[in-house]
């Protein structure tokens, strides 16, 4: 890994961490392998990371694999209806129990290998020639002990999140207010339940995870990063006969086509711990019809204030990082997995709010189609600008990546704050959070 | 079914891969009827028409036709430099053929290629063709990707 050079300016505040300073970050976050790998443990292992929904695992013994910063994890639905988190790995030899990525491992979960059985909550239940075990230590032996449980679980309105590491901050404090982001899309549905629904939409692509995060509070590069995809749908819809009705598609894709000033006045809410809200006044999702029915059955259920304040909300994007970006409108959310220090991968979900009409579901399918698939012509250009800027990087000369824009000093203490939706405070707070947790030794590592 | 017709339809699909692998994308869309359809269910075979399933494309002529005016206006950044595609065609299979309508299934590999890239991608292209005066148009292009819902990089083009 490398040093990273002194800056030249005076600096206000002292830096959390050499490679994070006030208003830029050293390129090693990006490209240094090293760093990755230490990453994955301080910063990863300690933030509270989205494993799976609720609604893929309705019934007792139902389950999920997923692999989280590289390692392989077990959500099951117990016989009391919770969900367990396990990491994906028989206390035998190290086989994984289940390698398909979702299904019901009946009334206990079994080895392929050599048949070692667990019960739905983890604990050891059988083993073939069990005699061959007397007096050998395994009992009281780490493999004696069942499956290994995931150090934080915490489900919160079906979203299940998981932490690796024991050391690092409770669900509610590293979450906070940001959580309200899942309220608003739990309170689209007439009854609160989401279901994941469409099939997942998934992408990888040869750039570091922190491209792409920053990049979803990036308000500033659809006008020219999307230009050859916004041009030419203006184009095409101006030549269609004044009065034809717009299709969904060109509803979602046309905004593209809007200009700096409206990209900038959306606003924004810088959040701690790194998430963030985009689109705080209006987004390019705010002018989607909402079914004059639907609102009242929402009504019904909520309330007219809330119902209100939840359908006018329309963010750009809520982040909850660094896992996941959510659209309350349409009902979308991206996963970001980090894969290796050049390669991420992408997921994009849609969801059904259960009890509100199909168009919403739909909505979300197709926005997620246009715009988050790997043949989609508006990401085209993000993967590939990612894929560059990857490239970039490895230039020598000029180490640091400049996220000055709207930059005051002393603003790292005002979180929770507003602010105009161009300010790349949101990606310094993102990079506030990771120094925080990257400038900690884990007590793993001081042993 | 004559053999004539069989043989219509097999030259059609032939020569439509033609125009892909010579990036011909103008010529290709005039080959879609008005109401046409590009789709790549996300479920690939398994996934039926009347599912609420996603795909990883679903296109009708005006999505298409923003695709191809965006390959060719020269301005995309993820064209620079610009992808070519190859499509090796396994003898068209012409299932259904009369005077208005026929149903072709013809197993493929595809390569893409840009730069120092490559995918590769294999499958089965499911043609639903109808008549338009007097030739073969195209009602559906159902492409079934026998790893549609893997991760997959940038497809750029049209497998």
């Amino acid at each position: 890994m490398h040093r990273a050079e002194p800056m030249s300016a005076a600096l206000p505040n002292l830096p959390l961490h050499p490679l994070v300073q006030d208003a830029c970050v050293h390129r090693d976050l990006y490209t240094d392998a090293a760093l990755f790998a230490q990453e994955q443990q301080r910063f990863f292992g300690r933030a509270w990371l989205f494993a799976g929904h609720g609604s893929q695992m309705p019934g007792v013994g139902d389950f999920i694999t997923v692999s989280l910063s590289g390692q392989p994890v077990l959500l099951l639905r117990d016989a009391q209806g919770d969900i367990q988190a396990f990491f994906n790995r028989c206390a035998h030899k190290g086989s994984q129990l289940y390698t398909q990525a979702q299904g019901n491992v009946g009334k206990m979960l079994r080895c392929p290998y050599h048949a070692w059985s667990y019960r739905l909550d983890g604990q050891p239940l059988a083993r073939p020639l069990k005699d061959g075990y007397v007096g050998t230590g395994l009992d009281a032996s780490p493999n004696g002990q069942g499956l290994t449980r995931l150090a934080g679980v915490q489900v919160y309105r079906e979203f299940v999140f998981v932490r690796l590491s024991p050391e690092g901050l409770g669900f509610d404090a590293y979450f906070g207010d940001a959580l309200r982001a899942i309220d608003n899309m739990v309170e689209r549905s007439p009854v609160g339940r989401l279901e994941v629904a469409g099939g997942v939409l998934r992408n990888t692509m040869a750039c570091n995870w922190k491209m792409y995060l920053e990049n979803i509070n990036d308000s500033v590069h659809p006008v020219s990063a999307h230009e050859s995809a916004s041009s030419v749908a203006r184009q095409m819809w101006q030549q269609q006969p004044s009065g034809a009705p717009m299709p969904m598609a060109m509803e979602q894709i046309l905004p593209f086509a809007n200009g700096y000033d409206y990209f900038d006045q959306m606003g924004a809410r810088i959040h701690p711990q790194g998430h963030s809200l985009l689109g705080v006044n209006f987004s390019i999702h705010s002018a989607y019809a909402v079914p004059a029915d639907y609102q009242a059955a929402l009504e019904a259920r909520w309330g007219a204030e809330r119902t209100q304040e939840v359908l006018q909300r329309s963010p750009q994007n809520a982040v909850l990082y660094p896992s996941i970006a959510l659209k309350g409108s349409p009902l979308s959310m991206r996963v970001i997995r980090p894969l290796a220090v050049n390669r991420t991968l992408v997921e994009a979900w849609s969801f059904r709010a259960v009890g509100a009409p199909e168009v919403l579901l739909e909505r979300a399918m197709t926005y997620n189609r246009l715009v988050f698939s790997p043949m989609s012509v508006v990401a085209h250009d993000d993967v590939h600008l990612f894929e560059s800027i990857q490239q970039g990087l490895l230039a020598q000369g000029q180490p640091w990546v400049s996220l000055h824009r709207n930059h005051v000093a002393g603003e790292s203490a005002q979180s929770p704050a507003d602010t105009n939706s161009a300010n790349e405070w949101l990606m310094r707070n993102q990079y506030r959070a990771w120094a925080q947790a990257m400038s900690q030794a884990l007590p793993s590592e001081l042993a | 079914m004559s053999q004539a017709q069989i043989q219509g339809v097999q030259d059609f699909v032939q020569a439509e891969a033609r125009l892909l692998n010579q990036a011909r994308y103008q010529d290709w869309l005039a080959l879609f009827a008005p109401e046409g359809r590009y789709w790549v269910p996300l479920g690939g075979d398994a996934q039926s028409e009347s599912d609420t399933h996603n795909a990883l494309a679903d296109e009708d002529r005006l999505l298409l036709t923003l695709r191809v005016e965006r390959l060719l206006a020269g301005r995309a950044h993820s064209q620079q430099p610009a992808s070519r595609s190859a499509h090796v065609l396994q003898l068209p299979q012409v299932d259904v053929c009369n005077d208005h309508h026929a149903e072709v299934y013809t197993p493929f590999t595809y390569v893409e290629s840009r730069g120092e890239q490559q995918i590769w991608l294999a499958g089965q292209w499911c043609h639903r063709l109808c008549r338009e005066q007097g030739a073969w148009r195209i009602a559906l292009k159902r492409v079934n990707l026998l790893n549609a819902g893997a991760a997959h990089p940038a497809i750029q083009l049209f497998p």
